[in-house]
């Protein structure tokens, strides 16, 4: 009998096969159909091994070491509940971004240089989950990043892919240095590199305090982090628009699931001021995520932004999950570190359906910039639709799935006045305060984004000549939409499933919620709170068929179509309509002062004058110039002043060979 | 037979909201004009109004889309289904447990999210206007409302909202700072959300001044009745939820008997003209701001949830 695992590793190796394949083919006509059919197939088989080893003896944990890698260590590869949900959660994605793949990559310019990394990332991703050694790990968190690096220079002839590319390359080497270290010390003076050696070692305080900073700088700057996520709004959006959904939708889960990995399963019993940095960070990386998003007139930018506000939202219930680990508080952290996945699962859905939407604008007009779109629901009727649902779920409004997550989230919050130190209980009250900030400000942003890319009226020329895509890009956005709801309406069979992740780590699970009558969720007691998606569903439905009924029943039916109202003048240009930056003008006139330095000034010409009134934005994007200007400048000052050094003549480098031997030698007889 | 009864009495509570709407707008206009010395429509000028409005024909602009004909019954469903889950003349109501008082918020928020889009699909200024100002307003409102919620539900030791409803009705709540916080805070949501002055104006069709009303420009006939009737609901559940969580009394609770559900009844509709007046007088007395000084007064509103919650958590372990 075979096992899981090692099923699971010849399909990665099949995955393998054909992005070598694609290398070869790449250029022929048949070559897009070829490799998007065989990665779906490939990621499907993927998922119904990963479904059917969880479904039939859920928990048990399935290990292989292979003989690759090092001579004297090997590569090891394990299976477990945790690793099981993140490979439901990049193999569904990598089916449906497949399935998108097949009618999306038809459109491509350059086949030749995605098609062969496509299957090279999903197998990093899945590589990524499934090791089980520090040196597998980072091997596959490399190969990841490098091919998702070299598909975001797919498009490497403009200047600004160019320029993201380089970005993402240097912040994803930062971030391998930083993990390379955090491995470094679990693995301990005896270095063992293999995590089953690190789950028992229990490093000293100090040590984890140190491993907790550089996962969070590690995983944190691969999830988008604030502030290390400048370089996420810049690669997300500049690959194709299925990739885009896979690095947003999918990798940084996948950097999610290396935090979780190493802080919630390496490292042992955690502090409970680590609950309060990752809190903080979280919130804060929400707020300003959504903040940036709203500000953005590109439609994948924005999507890329609003993905740092949710991880923001993702780390902050592994920071309450984490606060209360380290309490004992069990159910409680169940409870929050649920709340995670669930937000782990459902952004992968409706952020992917976002990318996939943005992508078919793309395609079908050529336009990224929501102010140069406008009135697309009356010519892409299908691909509103589902990207409506898509706005609907993120925003998290009932009954979408969005909305479910975010009320876990907030039941979790609602548990933490027991938690017995101070700065816990001040933070997470702010926290939750940001939480639902950043959730007002998501339905904000989000009526932004299909308001002005899909309502008003057309705003250049090639909107009125669009239409519908193709069925493969439809029936993937489809398939997401549908998931968005059914997990919406039955969260209770999504967090029973979640229970084999949560209680190998958390030492509890939430309680069994198929049991309830009608569905319902109950995180603690019914008397305390519950929500039951399905009905509310039910009774919306029920009531806007009512209404719908009696109004059509006994109401007018007369229906005439006339000029809309603009104050007397009639054909008002459709340039007069709100833009995606005066939309967001009160916004920024509330949130701009502290989030980006805004800074307005209204040039306004005396009176009598001809010249037209001018009016000056001056935004700053803060981490940018705090943390990353004067690193690349004390970089480029330290690389100026030793540049001489390139241009010596022979002997002063012998001499230089020469000191630095002395210099070696004196600390070694120094040493102590 | 106890669920029949059970049924029955919720199913009178979504029709009482239902029915009872335009009269509590009628009333509270009533009153204003008396404080102005004017005589004021008749009390029941609400309920001819959308008579005649469904007996008309709609004039659809000639960009609307289908979001723009769907989007008044989902508004009026999100509305009335959150309306239908508070507590009006008795606590303990058959379906309570399907949505807490998050998800009375966010229910709340799916109907503004559609309004803003309709506001947007006609494709003029006074559409984007509404819509940029209304997210504006409630991106400060909504987390205000949350916080509150939190607030209450430490107190009570739930979100739900029939158990809050009896927590606060039964003597172990006593006087609480954070409670008056946040009854403060819920009465500034109450009015920035239900569009009343200062924060915005519902009489207006001043272009410069309208929130509420400029998205819904482009509506007419049997559309613009559905939409109304959405907002006359919205100041009901406001008003129910103000009484129910802080004037609790009289409050039938679960399981009670035909007579006190009757003096339930009473209790709520005294509640709910002394809230009007109230709110009339307020309305009377004070000048609509300018947009830019909402946040502001939002801004407030929010601070204080936040105080009331940071105040309970602290207080937890004195």
């Amino acid at each position: 009998m075979i096992s899981t695992v090692a099923v699971l590793l010849w399909g990665l190796a099949a995955l393998l096969a054909t992005a070598v394949l694609a290398g070869a083919v790449s250029r022929r006509a048949f070559a897009t159909r070829l490799v998007y059919g065989t990665a779906l197939v490939i990621s499907a088989a993927l998922l119904v091994t990963v479904a059917s080893h969880l479904a039939s003896n859920s928990g048990e944990v399935s290990a292989i070491t292979l003989p690759l890698g090092l001579p004297w260590t090997g590569a090891r590869f394990r299976l477990d509940g945790l690793s099981a949900f993140f490979l439901i959660v990049v193999n569904l994605g990598g089916t449906i971004t497949s399935l998108y793949g097949l009618g999306y990559g038809q459109h491509e310019s350059a086949p030749h240089r995605v098609l062969p990394f496509y299957p090279a990332f999903l197998a990093g991703m899945n590589l990524v989950v499934l090791a089980n050694d520090a040196f597998a790990f980072l091997l596959s968190w490399e190969f990841m990043s490098l091919a998702s690096w070299a598909l975001v220079m797919s498009h490497h002839r403009d200047e600004a892919n160019r320029r993201a590319a380089y970005i993402y390359l240097v912040m994803a080497s930062f971030g391998t240095l930083a993990l390379l270290l955090a491995f470094g010390l679990l693995a301990g003076p005896a270095g063992t590199y293999a995590f089953d050696a690190m789950r028992t070692a229990q490093p000293g305080p100090l040590a984890a305090g140190a491993v907790l900073a550089l996962m969070l700088l590690g995983a944190g700057s691969k999830a988008g982090l604030v502030p290390l996520h400048a370089w996420l709004p810049l690669a997300h959006p500049a690959a194709p628009s299925h990739v885009s959904a896979l690095m947003s939708g999918i990798m940084t889960k996948v950097a999610i699931y290396g935090f979780i990995r190493v802080v919630f399963d390496l490292l042992g019993a955690p502090a409970w001021w680590s609950g309060v940095v990752v809190l903080l960070l979280g919130g804060i990386t929400a707020v300003l995520g959504i903040l940036h998003a709203l500000m953005e007139k590109d439609l994948k930018r924005l999507l890329a932004y609003s993905t740092i506000e949710n991880i923001g939202v993702i780390f902050a219930s592994l920071g309450l999950a984490l606060a209360f680990k380290a309490n004992a508080m069990p159910s409680a952290a169940a409870l929050a570190f649920t709340a995670a996945l669930f937000h782990v699962l459902n952004h992968s859905f409706f952020k992917s359906l976002l990318f996939f939407g943005a992508g078919t604008v793309l395609t079908a007009t050529g336009e990224r910039d929501m102010e140069k779109l406008g009135g697309l629901i009356h010519r892409m009727p299908v691909t509103s639709f589902v990207f409506l649902v898509g706005c609907v779920s993120i925003s998290a409004l009932p009954p979408f799935n969005g909305f479910a997550s975010e009320w876990l989230a907030f039941q979790a919050i609602l548990q933490s006045p027991e938690l017995p130190q101070w700065g816990l209980k001040v933070i997470v009250p702010a926290v939750g305060g940001m939480l639902a900030l950043s959730a007002a400000l998501a339905a904000a942003c989000f009526v932004k984004a299909f308001g002005i890319t899909f309502l008003g009226r057309a705003r250049s020329a090639v909107v009125e000549r669009t239409h519908e895509v193709d069925r493969w890009s439809l029936a993937a956005m489809a398939v997401l939409a549908v998931f968005c709801l059914l997990a919406g309406i039955l969260p209770g069979l999504v967090i029973d499933g979640l229970s084999s992740a949560t209680l190998p780590l958390i030492g509890d699970r939430m309680p069994v919620q198929a049991a309830q009558p009608w569905l319902s969720i109950v995180p603690i007691a019914e008397s305390r709170s519950s929500y039951n998606g399905l009905l509310v569903f039910v009774f919306i439905t029920i009531s806007a068929s009512l209404a719908a009924f009696f109004i059509h029943r006994f109401a007018s039916h007369a229906l005439r179509r006339g000029i809309a109202w603009g104050c007397g003048f009639d054909q008002a240009a459709p340039a007069a309509q709100y833009t995606a930056a005066s939309f967001a003008q009160p916004i920024r006139r509330v949130f701009g002062g502290f989030a980006f330095r805004a800074r307005e000034a209204v040039d306004m010409p005396a009176p009598g004058a001809l010249e037209p009134a001018h009016i000056k934005v001056d935004m700053h994007d803060v981490a940018w110039e705090t943390f990353y200007q004067p690193i690349a400048g004390a970089i480029d000052f330290a690389t100026e002043r030793l540049n001489y050094l390139q241009f010596l003549t022979i002997r002063r480098y012998l001499t230089l060979v020469f000191l630095y031997l002395v210099i070696l030698l004196l600390v070694l007889a120094l040493w102590p | 037979m106890a669920v029949i009864f059970q049924l029955a009495v919720q199913g009178a509570q979504m029709l009482l909201v239902l029915l009872l709407a335009p009269l509590l707008i009628g009333f509270v206009r009533k009153v204003k004009a008396r404080l102005l010395r004017r005589q004021g429509p008749s009390l029941i000028q609400p309920y001819r109004d959308l008579i005649r409005l469904m007996r008309k024909e709609v004039v659809l602009a000639e960009n609307a889309s289908w979001l723009f004909r769907v989007t008044p019954y989902l508004i009026f469903a999100a509305t009335w289904v959150a309306a239908a889950l508070v507590p009006t003349f008795a606590a303990g109501l058959q379906f309570s447990w399907t949505a807490d008082l998050i998800v009375i918020v966010a229910l709340l928020g799916s109907a503004r999210f559609f309004q803003a889009l309709a506001g947007m699909d006609v494709g003029t200024s006074f559409g984007g206007i509404g819509a940029s100002r209304e997210v504006m307003i409630a991106s400060l409102a909504e987390p205000a409302m949350l916080l509150i919620v939190f607030s209450l539900a430490l107190v009570a030791g739930a979100t739900q909202l029939s158990t809050v409803a009896a927590f606060m009705g039964s003597p172990e709540v006593g006087l609480r700072v954070s409670l008056g916080m946040s009854a403060i805070a819920l009465v500034m949501v109450a009015i920035a959300e239900n569009a009343r002055i200062p924060v915005d104006n519902p009489a207006t069709h001043l272009e410069l001044t309208m929130v509420h009303e400029a998205m819904i420009l482009e509506y007419s006939g049997r559309h613009l009745a559905m939409i109304e009737l959405a907002t006359f609901l919205k100041l009901v559940l406001y008003v129910s939820l103000i009484s129910c969580v802080f004037l609790p009394w009289g409050l039938a609770h679960a399981g009670a008997g035909p007579k006190a559900l009757a003096l339930g009844a009473v209790a709520y509709l005294v509640k709910l003209a002394v809230l009007a007046i109230l709110l009339a007088v307020f309305e009377t007395a004070v000048a609509k701001m300018r947009v830019f000084r909402v946040p502001d007064f939002l801004g407030a509103a929010l601070m204080l949830a936040l105080l009331g919650t940071l105040l309970l958590f602290v207080s937890r372990s004195l």
